[in-house]
């Protein structure tokens, strides 16, 4: 048993260590667009779309999938990434990010790419849309509903009070069949979160408002898979997965730092990272070292 | 008359019932119809009319509570897995305050969600200015995928209110809280995106294009008007967006004049609507009946309606410069 989990973490690893690549290379290629969150979530969307995820990408339409809602749109550089690493459409296509007539727009957009579950860019909507379809999935389907909705929303972003709209609403109706996951990067654009509007005590505020918390290293792929699997198995509230995430993760340059937020690296800048990224796939905390 | 109308149109009697109300009317009709549908309020069921769909479908309501901004998002996400959801508030607060959430999560997505919003105009009354949404229709006009609906009475709220529960696009449509003239009756035609003709007097000089509780307004100016000689037709432009571009430039055509009459700013509603239109098409001599650049305030309805000049000697004075 450990010497497959061994193996499935060590698989899920590489494989978000190549989504890296590919979120730098699309960058570079694009001129512009946010480095510091899509490397910073990478190890979660590898761990959803490759481990996590009732899914099908040859049917992405399926009515039994569960639903992912990108509520901070700007980081879909690692959703594309991830999507397309897991076959949802060709891997080469990541060249067009941001490109005109693309369907990958700089903020996801469903018209344009109608697999996803909807578009996003202007923060702090995506929950209550995920809400929204997990009170379909239980008037649909009941307490023993087998769909989970999941959202993944900014830290930055809880400033918007829709969130916490969403959130209140979430508490009230109880719904277990909802997981937020925050990107706690510590973040956004003028700086760092509890310089530009303190959130903490985070973890106490989601408490309160009816959410069953769990924190985690957003990092370390056993803790993602496990917060999911507790997450999943708590009935009486909805769940939040507040993972602890360093943004730019895997390269030196890009981390922590809040001016990488929002720009995309330049060409010489790509080549080191990438490199950086080659020589140093264990800096991705790994459980093997 | 070209289209059966109520009756007792032209009566000092005529019969008067809230738009909202035909609203409520046809949500219950439309929930029984299609399972689909489903329903949601921020703390307003009574007063949006939405308390017999609630009470007749206790699953398929959902009581929101006041955030706007959060409930028309969630019915976005309610739209993707499958369901027909209509939101209620007062316009002024959704589609007011929820306007870039409405852009990004339904319009953008292009999600069949129904967005209510009642309580609009001036004639909200004296719970003054704040509560008045006269730009509602201009900001939900405005958003690519949307549809929009401003009907001139009950009967024609509730037929429209189960013509929006059918189609798949976006659809805004805008109430009124007060009682109003009853127009039409059961016979009246309506259909989403059709202008309807509702008076016409022989070789008319002015075209008068009307929506809303105002349209009662407009066909007794027409009736006063025909008496003294001047001699209209009045259109119900019921579907503001998509406009019914052939009936607007077939008039203006026929007539040469057009005043547009909306409880709304005259910047970006019907009038203007019109107007873009037939700047193009048709370039014709307008006259706009509605609210000019002003916040509402506390009165009467009567008192405000005159106020802000949208009177039936209003509308017609402003046909008789057009002429």
């Amino acid at each position: 048993m450990n010497c497959q989990h061994d193996d499935k973490t060590k698989f899920l690893e590489e494989k978000a260590l190549e989504i890296r690549k590919s979120i730098i290379e699309m960058l570079v290629e694009a001129k512009s667009g946010h480095t510091a969150g899509p490397l910073g979530m990478t190890d979660i969307f590898t761990a959803f779309y490759f481990h996590i995820l009732k899914q099908d990408p040859k049917n992405p339409t399926w009515e039994e999938r569960d639903r992912v809602v990108l509520s901070n749109g700007h980081i879909c550089p690692v959703l594309y990434a991830t999507m397309a690493h897991a076959g949802y459409f060709p891997i080469e296509e990541l060249k067009t990010l941001r490109k005109f007539g693309s369907r990958l727009q700089g903020h996801p957009h469903r018209e344009f790419l109608p697999m996803l579950e909807t578009s996003s860019g202007p923060l702090g909507s995506g929950l209550s849309q995920a809400v929204g379809m997990a009170l379909v999935d239980r008037l649909d389907r009941g307490q023993n509903t087998n769909r989970t909705v999941y959202c993944f929303v900014g830290d930055g972003e809880l400033n918007e009070g829709q969130n916490w709209e969403a959130i209140m609403l979430a508490g009230k109706e109880k719904l277990h069949n909802l997981v937020a996951i925050v990107d706690r990067n510590n973040i956004q654009i003028d700086g760092y979160t509890e310089n530009v509007m303190p959130l903490e005590p985070i973890a106490m505020k989601w408490a309160s408002f009816g959410w069953h918390v769990l924190e985690i290293n957003g990092h370390n792929m056993s803790e993602i898979i496990n917060a999911v699997d507790t997450a999943r198995a708590v009935f009486e509230k909805p769940s939040v997965i507040i993972a602890h995430t360093i943004p730019g993760k895997g390269v030196d340059m890009f981390q922590n730092d809040p001016k990488w937020h929002g720009n995309p690296p330049n060409k010489e800048q790509g080549a080191n990272a990438l490199a950086e990224l080659r020589t140093l796939g264990g800096q991705i905390e790994s459980e093997h070292q | 008359m070209t289209i059966p109308l109520n009756s007792k149109l032209f009566d000092t009697d005529v019969e008067q019932a809230p738009i909202r109300a035909g609203f409520g009317e046809g949500l219950v009709l439309a929930g029984r119809a299609d399972e689909r549908v489903v329903a949601m309020c921020c703390d307003l069921t009574e007063s949006t009319k939405m308390d017999a769909f609630a009470k007749e479908f206790p699953k398929r309501f959902f009581e929101m509570g006041i955030m706007e901004q959060s409930s028309v998002s969630v019915a976005s996400g309610m739209a993707a897995m499958g369901k027909i959801p209509f939101v209620s508030s007062y316009a002024m607060f959704s589609p007011g305050r929820s306007w870039e959430q409405i852009r990004t999560t339904i319009c953008y997505n292009d999600r069949p969600v129904k967005l209510v919003g009642s309580h609009a105009g001036i004639s909200v009354g004296p719970d003054g200015g704040t509560h008045q949404a006269v730009e509602d229709m201009a900001i939900t006009r405005v958003l690519p995928n949307m549809v929009v609906l401003c009907p001139c009475d009950s009967i024609e709220a509730r037929k429209a209110t189960l013509a929006m529960a059918k189609t798949t696009k976006p659809t805004y449509i805008r109430l009124a809280r007060e009682k109003t003239p009853i127009v039409t009756n059961e016979d009246t035609p309506f259909e989403i995106g059709k202008a309807q003709e509702y008076f016409r007097t022989e070789s008319p000089k002015v075209g008068i294009i009307a929506c809303g509780g105002l349209v009662y307004n407009a066909l007794m100016a027409a009736k006063q008007l025909q008496e003294e000689g001047i001699n209209t037709v009045v259109l119900n432009m019921a579907t503001i967006k998509p406009l019914d571009r052939d009936a607007v430039i077939a008039l203006a055509k026929e007539c040469g004049a057009i005043v547009s009459v909306e409880e709304h700013q005259v910047a970006g509603g019907l009038g203007s609507a019109i107007a873009e239109v037939l700047a193009v098409e048709h370039p014709t001599k307008m006259a706009f009946i509605g609210v000019h650049d002003k916040f509402g305030q506390s009165g009467t309805p009567t008192e405000l309606i005159e106020h802000y000049g949208m009177g039936i000697s209003h509308i017609k004075e402003a046909i008789k410069k057009l002429i």
